[in-house]
């Protein structure tokens, strides 16, 4: 097996150098102003519009999360005990945000309410829903996919059946047996929407919001070194997130949950 | 020169020694089991037989060949895995034929060969089915035969029943039994299960924490056990605290009762030793040899064939006296002891073993605590 | 069920607008046929074989590589915790966010980038120079760059399918006699092969629909289908919008032919290792 480690050696250092030098570069022109970090004060101190993307993408990724944690667990939680049939139906509807991308998802969006009576691309509120609504579309296959294996390895059905037993109601039941127990794969699901929101571009900028990924590709156009800084802080960000799914996941058999790009 | 050969065998994982001073000769077409608890070293000792592990000292010949460091893909061993490693992708015919495939046989002769096997191990029509298509037990079938497709001199079996249920267990390996003598191919069997090990073996080896304890036929091991974890391990076995009377004539109490056996043994007077007693020595009454104790019925159990009475010894103090466990055949005109009532029982002076006192011995209600 | 209500109101509607949008003409709002026609617009369909071709570049290439790089940190002899460093930082690299993906990439091989930098004064290669030609502006550049989230997403999915690999079956095939070659020609591959083929498949539908990344770095310069749609949206170039939804109606074909493929292999290789 000597040859087979030397290639595999091999292969994990260019896999390596492919993914950290672009790292590095960037890191390496962030650094190049007169003052040393001055791209990063600027951006973190000077910036109001960082600070401001930064909250409001992080505001819409909250209420996303919630939104989509509100409409999937007690459907998760339904078709796996109630309606096993509808399975398979769910389960296409939550691949379907990958046939269609964020790019269509947008353009179908605006078109559809732009006018009539379901308009709402008028008001900043109504492009508000819109777009905490294309988030929670986006974040469905990776919420649903996380719930319904965190129920699976409870084994749900036993659970209920105890507590019906017991006398428990529906809600009680989601709310103090369901809900705490599949607390680690909400965790991840939820860090992952998190992830998602923060560095999307194209909902966010079709829909002409304030949010952070408009905010990178602006800044991208106007500076130089403060671009830089920001992708570094930003990757610093979804390493974070990641990494507290990692911690996270590590009692339970999680798979780790995989997005695309944008 | 026995056809298969290991010589002071030794395994060492860092600092743990998993199989040491492992000594066997076995003749061609013997069937040899390694019997033992899990952990024992019975399957690191098959996977170096097999040429997964390697020794770090001792050697291992085949038919006159030393194999201790070939490559096992260079062996002629063929072995069948506790999960049947059945390839998902292929169909039975091919998982069969797929030794002789790589051994570059023409196509027809593979046809023909696993055809041959598929008889030999009772799935005629199965070939074309893939692996998960079949039940656990016709799984293992084709384990076996894909095994021994390709001719080889020895066959190894790790503990290929365990998976399956008790009713196919014991059909499936007196298949395997039948099908061993048709052939005459040398084999090792490794288990657990007593039972499989006894009714299958020419001759056993019986093996605790990576050592050898006592190798002979299942009548040598069951009747003369040469050490106490063999004694308990196989088969049921009543060990009864004692303290020595006279040792050289063979005198000591049992519970304050006095026992003779007809062996000398070791020991001061006042010396505490175990005395085992198979259940099968111990009758219900006086007729069933000279030494006889008494106590109260603590419980019955029907086993089927087997009526298990177990009677509870006085004892001198507040904690309950010693069990011993006797069966009795089961007949219609049987009548049973009732529960509370006195009973007297009676064995043998020949029979009974003389143990080191407290020997790593486990009793069912050691077993059960650990569980 | 409000995951229903939801769904509809927010996915189906606004997809069926499209739909419908698609074979309506932009003026007279008739039913028409029009729009799909002029998908055979040369300009078009010159997009629309570069996405192709630069999602298959990047699905084959991301696919081989990926599956290289797993290996090699699961079953290859390296040393256990790369596997999970490997793991975690593509979990994050699958996010890393199109647009600092696109400018990490111009710091690197851009103008002015790191690399470029190191190869002219170290080396005196001039990547951007007539020879070469090399640009990270147009199309092997922005290959180049859409590995960056294809290697990740390769990794991820298809380390499960190799941990799935059990022993046993290794060490079946070596008793049977067969080297390491032919344990992998005969059976690791086929046993791996629908796994990998579905998310190739995957990878081409994942490059197939990436919109910030290649605007941010291509906008004008490469067409690709993503561009085209964009230019719609802001009403750059056309005025046709329902063209626009032609466009977008191909694309969800594609991703729609690559999202089942993947969602057939995968059923096929689970019903296998049942």
């Amino acid at each position: 097996m000597k040859v087979s480690r030397v290639l595999s050696w091999v292969v994990f250092i260019i896999g390596v150098l492919y993914f950290l030098v672009p790292l590095y570069a960037t890191l390496e022109f962030s650094l190049r102003t007169r003052v040393p970090f001055a791209a990063y004060t600027n951006v973190l101190f000077k910036d109001p519009q960082f600070a401001g993307s930064l909250l409001y993408s992080a505001i819409i990724g909250i209420i996303t999360i919630l939104v989509s944690l509100l409409i999937i667990v007690p459907t998760a939680y339904w078709v796996r005990l109630k309606l096993p049939r509808l399975r398979p139906v769910v389960e296409f509807v939550t691949l379907l945000p990958f046939v269609i991308p964020p790019l269509i998802l947008v353009f179908g969006l605006l078109r559809a309410y732009a006018v009539g009576p379901l308009a709402l691309t008028g008001s900043d509120l109504g492009l508000n829903i819109l777009v905490v609504a294309a988030y929670v579309v986006l974040s469905f296959p990776y919420m649903y996919r996380a719930v319904d294996s965190g129920l699976q390895a409870i084994n749900v059905r036993s659970l209920t059946e105890a507590a019906q037993s017991m006398g428990a109601g529906w809600t009680r039941i989601l709310i103090t047996v369901i809900f705490p127990n599949i607390r680690v794969a909400l965790l991840s699901g939820a860090f992952l929407t998190f992830a998602i929101v923060i560095g999307e571009y194209t909902i966010a900028s079709f829909l002409v919001r304030p949010a952070f990924g408009p905010y990178l590709a602006l800044l991208g156009h106007d500076k130089a070194f403060e671009p830089a800084a920001v992708s570094i802080i930003s990757f610093g960000l979804t390493w974070m997130a990641m990494g507290m799914i990692a911690v996270l996941g590590r009692g339970s058999r999680q798979r780790i949950q995989v997005a695309g790009a944008r | 020169m026995s056809f298969l050969e290991l010589t002071d065998v030794q395994k060492r994982f860092g600092e743990t020694i998993a199989v040491e001073g492992f000594n066997l000769a076995a003749e061609k077409g013997e069937f040899v089991s390694f019997l033992g608890p899990s952990g024992c070293g019975k399957t690191t000792t098959l996977r170096m037989i097999a040429g997964f592990e390697q020794p770090t000292a001792g050697t291992i010949r085949i038919n006159g060949e030393d194999v201790t460091y070939r490559s096992p893909n260079k062996r002629n061993v063929g072995m069948v895995f506790q999960s049947y490693a059945l390839f998902p992708n292929m169909t039975v015919a091919d998982n069969i034929g797929f030794g002789l495939k790589v051994r570059k046989r023409p196509k027809d002769q593979i046809r023909k060969r696993v055809d041959e096997l598929l008889d030999i191990v009772n799935l005629p029509e199965k070939g074309s089915r893939f692996p998960y298509q079949l039940s656990g037990g016709q799984q293992q079938r084709v384990a076996l035969a894909r095994a021994l497709a390709f001719e080889p001199e020895i066959l190894l079996l790790d503990e290929p029943l365990s998976a399956l249920d008790a009713k196919i267990r014991v059909a499936l390996r007196h298949e395997i039994r039948s099908i061993q003598r048709q052939l005459g191919i040398t084999t090792v069997y490794v288990t657990h299960d007593q039972e499989e090990a006894l009714s299958l073996s020419d001759r056993v080896v019986v093996m605790s924490e990576g050592r050898m304890e006592q190798v002979g036929t299942p009548f040598e091991i069951y009747n003369f056990p040469t050490t106490a974890f063999v004694a308990s391990f196989v088969g049921t076995l009543n060990v009864l605290p004692g303290l020595v009377t006279d040792a050289g004539k063979g005198e000591l109490t049992i519970a304050g009762q006095p026992v003779r056996l007809e062996k000398a043994f070791e020991g001061n007077l006042g010396r505490e030793v175990s005395v085992a007693l198979r259940p099968e020595m111990v009758s219900l009454g006086s007729e069933g040899g000279q030494n006889r104790l008494t106590g109260k019925v603590i419980d019955v159990s029907f086993l089927g064939s087997i009526v298990r009475i177990r009677i509870g010894l006085a004892s001198g103090g507040s904690e309950p006296g010693p069990t011993v466990i006797l069966d009795e055949f089961n007949e219609p005109t049987l009548t049973l002891p009732q529960l509370g009532e006195t009973a007297t029982i009676s064995f043998p002076q020949v029979g009974p073993l003389v143990l080191e006192a407290k020997a790593a011995v486990q009793s069912v209600e050691e077993l059960i605590a650990e569980a | 069920m409000p995951f229903f209500v939801f769904s509809a109101l927010f996915l189906v509607l606004p997809v069926s607008y499209l739909v419908v949008g698609s074979f309506q003409d932009s003026v007279t709002h008739q039913p028409t046929l029009q729009n799909y026609i002029d998908l055979t617009d040369p300009n078009i369909v010159l997009a629309y074989s570069t996405s192709i071709e630069i999602s298959l570049v990047t699905a084959i290439g991301g696919g081989i590589f990926g599956f290289l790089l797993a290996y090699a940190v699961i079953l290859g002899g390296l040393p256990r915790f790369l596997r999970s460093l490997l793991m975690t930082f593509s979990g994050v690299a699958s996010n890393f966010a199109s647009i600092p993906l696109a400018l990490a990439f111009t710091f690197t091989l851009g103008l002015q980038g790191l690399v470029t930098k190191l190869l002219l004064d170290g080396l005196g290669i001039d990547l951007y120079s007539k020879q070469i030609g090399f640009s990270i502006y147009q199309k092997l550049g922005l290959e180049l760059v859409y590995l960056y989230f294809q290697f990740p997403l390769m990794i991820l999915i298809v380390a499960p399918a190799i941990d799935g690999l059990k022993l046993e079956w290794r060490e079946a095939s070596e008793n049977l006699g067969a080297s390491s070659r032919q344990y992998w020609q005969h059976i690791a591959l086929p046993i791996l092969l629908p796994t990998l083929m579905g998310t190739t498949i995957l990878l081409f539908g994942n490059s197939f629909g990436a919109q910030a990344t290649a605007y941010q770095l291509t906008a004008g310069l490469v067409p690709l289908v993503t561009n085209l749609i964009t230019a719609q949206i802001s009403g750059d170039v056309f005025h046709n919008v329902n063209l626009g939804y032609a466009l977008a109606m191909g694309m969800v074909v594609i991703m729609g032919i690559s999202i089942t493929g993947y969602s057939l292999l995968q059923r096929r290789s689970e019903r296998w290792l049942r």
